[in-house]
């Protein structure tokens, strides 16, 4: 099976029990399925294994010519028909019950990742690669739907089918019963041994598929880079040396686990001229009727499915509880803090206070340390240094993104730890250097924050945000559907969006982290113009590199290292001839004559 | 699907061999009911054990020769897959290098990652599957037919008659099914554009409260997904029980047609074994071939998504030399744009609208204007990265078209505005522009690129891993890098796609320097935002909504054209350091 290919590191025995368990719970809401599953299952099998014994029974009542008992195989073949008929009634609802429990089983847990996503902490999915949690809720959900799938459908059937024919054989006829037990087990071991040479060829599969894809992957989202540099040879050159080795690797994989089925067919083989033989010769005894023999004879062709399909079912099923346990990783990483018991509905009143704040994103690399601000209603603060001072992470505490390790925060008076989170963020309008839009119509995108605004409301908000020329320009206007990545629209029209989406709403607080830095100045000065409007009486923090945004802020920090190093008016920092103005003043030096 | 099988080529042997051994040991299989009708026939009746046992030996050989036939079968097919698939992605990779930037624009990098590696590996099962399978399993159905004629005609009518019905049944599941598949995986694509959507744009969701909205937009989503699902899955599920009726029903016909026919004298009881055991194998295989026939169709629709990307024809053609030579009287041109336009494939309206400017040798161009006025669109005509869809690019003289692609990627070094590295060191970044470059002429672009001070500290200079996507790279030092790397080339026109956007102003300043005083007359053309970058440029174009509104000197400019004035004077109303 080339599924064992995906394998994930293995879990270890008490891993892989505490996962069952847990995964036992999840099943639970659907018992009633899962009991169904079982007796139906069982049912199945009886009936299955019960008919090559009518038909020995039919066959025994032929013996010969003119000695033929048409009446009793009319009679058998009535049962036969009957116990078909069960059979595959039972196959049905099995299958009906197992697709019920792996598919919503899966569901349940893709729900609750969502969720739990939505409780993490920022620290988390900032420190944890999106692909990978993706991954987690999608491909390693799926393999799981799948493991259990089977799992359902086969390992309870197939050790059913064993211990059943087993006993069916063993009525009958123990000698022979002992030479299909006696081969039978070979097949396992030529599997296993199979299994585990093949294991270790896809293991260097998947790491030299690793590579390709990670070389695909640079070569093509920088291919206008090879093209501009007519590198394509080289970039191909490199391919192919990835992808013959790959060849190599995949060759052997391939062939190493495709030896299984033949193998275990040839001990099957084995097995059938093995009952054949001794069966022959006990009937020639007079110790077994021919009928007996067919029946021997179609166990012995039966037998060694099951087992060769459980094998699978437990490479499966340890496939899917190690991808389980990955998403249980996920679902168990802590939440964010809990809200308080009684948080109050924060009524802002644009007065922010930081007190003594310290903060940092990994122990022992204190970032931002005794940081203290007063900020009065309607304020505009401006914030400005070099990158990695600390100006986005301030926004991550502002919006408790992240919470203070010391000091604390208060908006109108009252920590922001004692508020609904969604009050909070609420009264914060913010726009990100990060454009995100979400897949969907631009009046969608627009209308986030108020699903309910009018089309008269929507217009006005783009127009305020200088988005509304460049929408009517969309070959679907408000109705154009943004593609996951964005990629019909430019950087600069996604930032317009963006500010769009923030000028429906106008909650009296605005955050603006680089607010602008795609846009030019031209359309920059509009939306300046904009922004002011929007900012007049309302508390705003921007953090821009581009220092026209922010020359007209009531206070400019200057941060280095995390820390405010200077704070006060453009002026005042102008006069002050500290770092501000070296930063400043340094603009303007290209236009003082730069190649004379 | 012809370009497809084309890749099979240098396989031949192998995709023949494999399937003939399969049916090979079909055949074997075939035999082995016949051989256990003799036991029974023979043997038993005749109570010959000699004879007993010297089928039973044959019963062993012909799993031997089975088992050997089978797996030189699968060698051979491993091989044929695996050599078809390697070939596969050697022409994938090697097209979609071909493509140019409209044809990227319009595919995506995602969506072509996908066809690279997913797609081709289940085409490349789909192969493997299909060479071992496709011959032996019609094969073992009919044979089996076959044989059962050969036991006793009036039986045989039972597989006349069944074989049909079992197919109906196997392949009338899979018509149904197949188009309800691959809605499910467009179903569960959406979950996982939620999923990812949820993951990037947290922030936003969590400012504006949504996250309770995000979850029931997702559980709507999975909940779709699950519910077809599970409609497919009950439709699938119908195969198993219907195909065992059906074989059931025929063996039910096969024990009372023998029982007459036992009766009668014309047929023995080792032969109903062996008619039974026939029905047996025909469903197994049935069941195979609707497999294969399934994961086939998925291989030939990855394939068909592939053959869509190989499809794709490269919008632009370079010719192999240079067509025509420079007429004297443009031999001091660098660029010279006549009325050029450009509308991008699927959109609506121009880019760029009759824009002529001409930039000699030597000279500094600047270009400013908005958002979307069509800057970058208009650098990127230079080195023929799009072609105008009206009027005329010329470079040195000569359309851009008339040039192969080498030459005019050689002559002209474009600095993009996204800076993108490569995995590697910093050497091997930079000799991208000219292989041979010596470690002097890198340090030497380094130093116009105000990179050599960042690169002298790290630790191991120029041998520094750069990381994929140059993630250990700050965005300044990357874009410095960028930039040196297109030095190293030399290139006769160099562009600065808005590429200095991360550098603070005084870096900026002092590259522009640099590059300025390099010797020979490279041709510099500047997109910034900064007017201040521009000032001192010999001509500045302004760009407007895809308009070219001025051109000029930054005093004439400053003077005649008011989209510039108000560009200069956002930037510079307060400055004070005037």
């Amino acid at each position: 099976m080339a599924a064992s290919a995906k394998k994930k590191s293995p879990l270890t025995a008490a891993q892989s029990r505490a996962t069952l368990r847990r995964v036992l719970r999840h099943i639970r809401p659907y018992s009633f399925f899962v009991v169904c599953s079982l007796a139906v299952a069982a049912g199945s099998v009886a009936a299955q294994l019960y008919v090559p014994i009518l038909c020995g029974d039919a066959i025994d009542l032929m013996f010969g010519p003119g000695n033929v008992d048409l009446p009793g195989v009319l009679g058998i073949v009535r049962s036969i028909l009957l116990v078909t008929a069960l059979a595959a009634l039972a196959q049905w609802v099995l299958s009906v019950c197992n697709n019920r429990i792996a598919f919503s089983v899966s569901q349940d847990l893709r729900n609750a990742a969502l969720r739990k996503i939505q409780r993490l902490p920022l620290s988390y999915l900032d420190s944890h690669p999106s692909g990978d949690i993706v991954s987690r809720m999608i491909a390693d959900v799926d393999t799981f739907a799948d493991g259990l799938l089977m799992g359902f459908t086969q390992l309870f059937s197939g050790v059913l089918t064993i211990f059943g024919t087993l006993l069916f054989m063993l009525r009958e006829n123990i000698p022979i019963t002992l030479v299909v037990v006696c081969i039978t087990p070979l097949s396992f071991v030529v599997a296993s041994f199979i299994a585990k040479r093949s294991y270790r060829y896809f293991q260097s599969q998947s790491a030299v598929r690793g590579q390709q894809t990670a070389l695909v992957n640079e070569m093509i989202e920088g291919q206008k880079v090879v093209q501009a540099f007519g590198y394509e040879d080289e970039s191909l050159g490199a391919f192919d040396e990835v992808n013959d080795r790959l060849q190599d690797v995949s060759l052997k994989a391939i062939f190493f686990s495709s030896l299984t089925n033949p193998a275990t067919r040839f001990v099957n083989n084995l097995v059938y001229a093995g009952v054949g033989v001794v069966g022959a010769i006990y009937t020639v005894a007079g110790r077994l009727t021919i009928g007996q023999l067919s029946i021997f004879l179609s166990y012995a062709n039966q037998y060694t499915k099951p087992f060769n399909e459980i094998s699978g079912v437990v490479t499966e099923l340890q496939n899917a509880l190690a991808c389980a346990a990955r998403l249980f990783e996920l679902l168990d990483a802590e939440d964010q803090v809990p809200e308080a018991e009684n948080a109050a509905v924060l009524q802002p009143d644009g007065r922010v206070s930081l007190e003594d704040v310290a903060f940092r994103y990994l122990p022992g690399r204190p970032l931002i340390e005794h940081f203290s601000l007063d900020v009065k209603p309607g304020q505009r603060i401006a914030i400005v240094g070099p990158t990695g001072c600390g100006k986005t992470t301030l926004i991550n505490l502002l919006m408790r993104f992240y919470d203070v390790n010391s000091g604390r925060i208060a908006v109108a008076g009252q920590d922001i730890r004692e508020v609904t989170r969604s009050s909070l963020r609420g009264s914060y309008g913010m726009v990100l250097q990060d454009t995100w839009l979400r897949t969907g119509t631009v009046r969608e995108n627009i209308a986030y924050g108020k699903p309910d605004a009018t089309d008269e409301e929507i217009i006005e908000a783009a127009k305020a945000a200088h988005a509304h020329s460049f929408i009517r320009r969309l070959p679907e206007g408000y109705d154009t559907v943004i593609t996951e990545d964005g990629g019909n629209i430019s950087q600069g029209q996604k930032q317009l969006l963006c500010i769009a989406r923030v000028m429906l709403c106008l909650p009296p607080m605005l955050i603006l982290d680089e607010a602008t830095s795609s846009i030019d100045t031209r359309t920059e000065i509009r939306i300046q113009a904009a922004f002011a409007r929007m900012m007049q009486g309302r508390t705003s923090f921007i953090v821009a590199h581009r220092l026209s945004t922010i020359r007209e802020a009531d206070v400019i920090l200057v941060m280095k290292d995390g820390h405010i190093i200077e704070q006060g008016s453009h002026d005042q920092l102008l006069a002050q001839n500290g770092f501000y103005a070296r930063l400043y003043n340094s603009q303007f030096e290209g236009a003082d004559g730069p190649a004379e | 699907m012809k370009q497809m099988l084309s890749y099979l080529s240098g396989y031949k042997k192998e995709s023949v061999v494999a399937p003939l051994f399969k049916m090979l040991e079909a055949t074997f299989d075939l035999l082995v009911p016949l051989v256990m009708a003799d036991i029974v026939n023979v043997g038993i009746a005749a109570g010959d054990t000699r004879y007993i046992l010297l089928r039973c030996g044959l019963l062993l050989v012909l799993a031997a020769v089975g088992l050997a036939c089978s797996l030189t079968a699968q060698y051979f097919s491993a091989k044929a897959a695996v050599g078809y698939s390697t070939a596969l992605r050697h022409a994938l990779f090697q097209h979609i290098q071909q493509l140019g930037f409209s044809e990227m624009d319009t595919l995506g990098t995602s969506t072509l990652i996908t066809r690279m590696t997913s797609d081709v590996n289940q085409v490349q099962s789909g192969l493997n599957l299909f060479l071992r399978l496709f011959l032996r399993s019609p094969f073992v159905v009919l044979g089996a037919m076959v044989m059962a004629f050969t036991v006793n005609v009036r039986a045989a009518l039972i597989f006349v008659v069944a074989i049909p019905l079992l197919s109906v049944v196997v392949f009338g599941v899979m018509v149904v099914t197949r188009p309800l598949y691959r809605t499910v995986q467009t179903r569960l694509d959406r979950v996982l554009g939620l999923t990812r959507e949820n993951l990037t744009g947290v922030r936003v969701v969590r400012a504006f409260g949504k996250e309770a909205s995000e979850v029931d937009r997702f559980e709507d989503a999975n909940a779709l997904l699950t519910r077809l699902q599970l409609h497919v899955g009950h439709l699938s599920a119908l195969m198993n029980p219907l195909t065992y009726v059906i074989v059931n029903l025929a063996i039910v016909a096969l024990l009372y047609v023998g029982a007459v026919q036992i009766d009668l004298g014309g047929m023995e009881s080792g032969d109903v074994i062996a008619l039974v055991n026939y029905m047996t194998q025909i469903l197994v295989e049935l069941v195979k071939l609707a497999n294969l026939i399934v994961q086939v169709s998925k291989a030939l629709a990855c394939a068909g998504r592939v053959q869509a990307v190989l499809n794709t024809r490269p919008g632009m053609q370079f010719p192999e030399k240079r067509t025509r030579q420079t007429p004297d009287d443009r031999a001091r041109d660098a660029v010279r744009f006549d009325r050029v336009s450009l509308t991008y494939a699927g959109a609506g309206a121009p880019s760029l609208q009759n824009i002529s400017f001409t930039a000699k040798r030597g000279q500094t161009i600047g270009v400013i204007g908005g958002t979307g006025s069509g800057k970058s669109s208009l650098v990127n005509l230079i080195p023929r990265f799009y072609d105008a869809t009206e009027g005329c690019v010329e470079i040195f003289g000569l359309p851009a078209d008339a040039y192969p692609r080498q030459e005019l990627r050689g002559s002209v070094g474009i600095v993009m505005q996204k800076a993108q590295l490569f995995s590697g060191t910093i050497r091997s970044n930079l000799l991208w522009a000219r292989r041979d470059a010596s470690d002097s002429d890198l340090w030497a672009a380094l130093e116009t690129a105000q990179a050599a001070e960042f690169v002298r500290s790290k630790p191991l200079g120029l041998d520094e891993p750069v990381e994929q996507g140059g993630r250990n790279l700050s965005g300044g030092q990357k874009q410095r890098l960028t930039i040196a790397r297109a030095l190293v080339g030399r290139p006769k026109i160099l562009i600065l796609d808005d590429s200095a956007s991360a550098l603070d102003f005084a870096t900026d300043a002092a590259l522009r320097k640099a590059l300025a005083a390099l010797p020979g007359d490279m041709t510099v053309f500047i997109v910034s935002q900064r007017a201040a970058s521009l000032q001192h440029a010999d001509q500045i174009l302004v760009l407007d909504d895809g308009h070219l509104v001025g051109v000029g000197a930054h005093a004439q400019l400053l003077e005649r054209c008011p989209v510039y004035r108000e560009i200069y004077e956002s930037q510079f109303r307060k400055g004070g350091a005037q």
